[in-house]
């Protein structure tokens, strides 16, 4: 694989590189090929003028909010995010929370979730048939009802209590889970986001050690991606980190996967909240 | 009934600027999916927009065009209140049409 180096002997170089592909995936950077990357996904927002095919999205999870369905032929206006039913402005920002209801905290889908299955009668199978969906012919009808609810809180400032002790103990777990080191690789979270310049290939990591860091990616999600030409949401986010550590599947909505957005979440408070975005 | 497209239109001096976002899937026919089999050619064939009544652009489109088109131009005249109406139409012959006022 061609590389471009600065002012090493060659010998040296092939010696080193053979050394750190094959052990490390974290490799120090090289700028020309980021920031190409990072230029044409530029370009793509300049002439998208303003617009992001998030939007498409979006209107779709308006309509399914709006549209009475399942065996109880209930709408979302009777889903309850925090702020009152059916109220969406500005529900993203104080999301996960504690649910008395539920009985449990939840991050915006697994809420969804919760309200398809008691308010509209669907079985949790049913609900989570597809989360995270592919072209037009495999949608998920939680991708696009994400992208519309976050939408709502575009600018509201990100202010997760961690007044509940419920809460608070999610947050704490998430911590732990943030630094523990596990897995084939011995990998944890902390390990590619914990220091600063790191990437992955050609992808630039956030250091989420860091405040400033911590609110521009947890901010920044969900997102369209360009490559994928899909919106993904912060479940799929979390989903996809655990493949790449070579963790076990994290189960859609599961405890594990709210506790760790509750840490980044909180993470991110005082930061105004600036979804859906758009990344490469 | 497929999805609807996203159209802003604003007056821009003597001119109105249009920019719609489509929602399509424009497969190629050349990509393949995860069993090999080919996923057959489907993308917008013919795109037409009218300002009140009048035809201001047409558009023949092929396989080149990407996924979710996104289409900005701009035609001389139009006042506030105008209406932009697009309409599009596939190689299945599905089509849709959404308008927008200009603003």
């Amino acid at each position: 694989m061609p590389r471009k180096l600065r002012s090493i002997p060659g010998a040296a170089v092939a010696l080193a590189l053979a050394v750190i592909t094959v052990t490390l995936p974290i490799v120090p950077v090289p700028a020309a090929a980021q920031e190409s990357v990072e230029k044409a996904i530029e370009q793509y927002r300049q002439d998208l003028q303003g617009g992001n095919p998030a939007e498409l999205w979006e209107a779709r999870g308006e309509e399914i909010w709006n549209t009475p369905r399942g065996p109880k032929h209930a709408s979302f206006k009777s889903c309850d995010l925090g702020l009152g039913p059916g109220i969406v402005k500005g529900a993203y920002a104080q999301l996960p929370r504690y649910f008395p209801d539920a009985g449990r905290v939840l991050d915006l889908e697994s809420r969804l979730v919760w309200c398809m299955v008691s308010q509209q009668g669907f079985t949790h199978a049913e609900a989570t048939k597809v989360t995270f969906g592919k072209g037009s012919r495999k949608r998920s009808d939680l991708e696009a009802l994400t992208a519309y609810v976050v939408a709502q809180s575009d600018g509201t400032k990100m202010n997760v209590s961690l007044a509940d002790p419920h809460v608070r103990d999610m947050y704490e777990i998430g911590e732990k889970m943030f630094f523990y080191r596990a897995g084939t690789h011995d990998f944890a979270c902390a390990t590619c986001h914990g220091s600063d310049g790191k990437r992955i290939r050609l992808q630039d990591l956030p250091n989420l050690t860091k405040k400033a860091d911590a609110q521009r990616a947890y901010t920044s999600w969900p997102a369209y991606r360009v490559s994928q030409g899909e919106v993904r949401t912060f479940q799929w986010r979390l989903h996809d980190c655990l493949r790449q550590q070579r963790f076990p599947d994290l189960i859609y909505g599961s405890d594990a996967s709210i506790a760790l957005t509750t840490y980044l979440a909180a993470r991110a408070n005082g930061a105004a909240y600036a979804g859906p975005g758009m990344k490469r | 009934m497929p999805d609807p497209m996203k159209i802003r239109a604003n007056l821009v001096g003597d001119s109105t600027e249009v920019k719609v976002l489509m929602s399509h899937e424009m497969d190629t026919g050349l990509a393949k999916d995860s069993s090999g089999k080919v996923i057959p050619a489907w993308f917008i064939q013919k795109v037409t927009v009218l300002h009140n009544d009048q035809q201001v652009l047409y558009a023949q489109w092929g396989t080149a065009v990407s996924k979710n088109p996104f289409m900005s131009f701009k035609f001389k005249g139009g006042a506030k209140g105008d209406k932009v109406t697009i309409t599009w139409v596939d190689n299945h012959n599905e089509t849709r049409t959404d308008s927008a006022v200009v603003g």
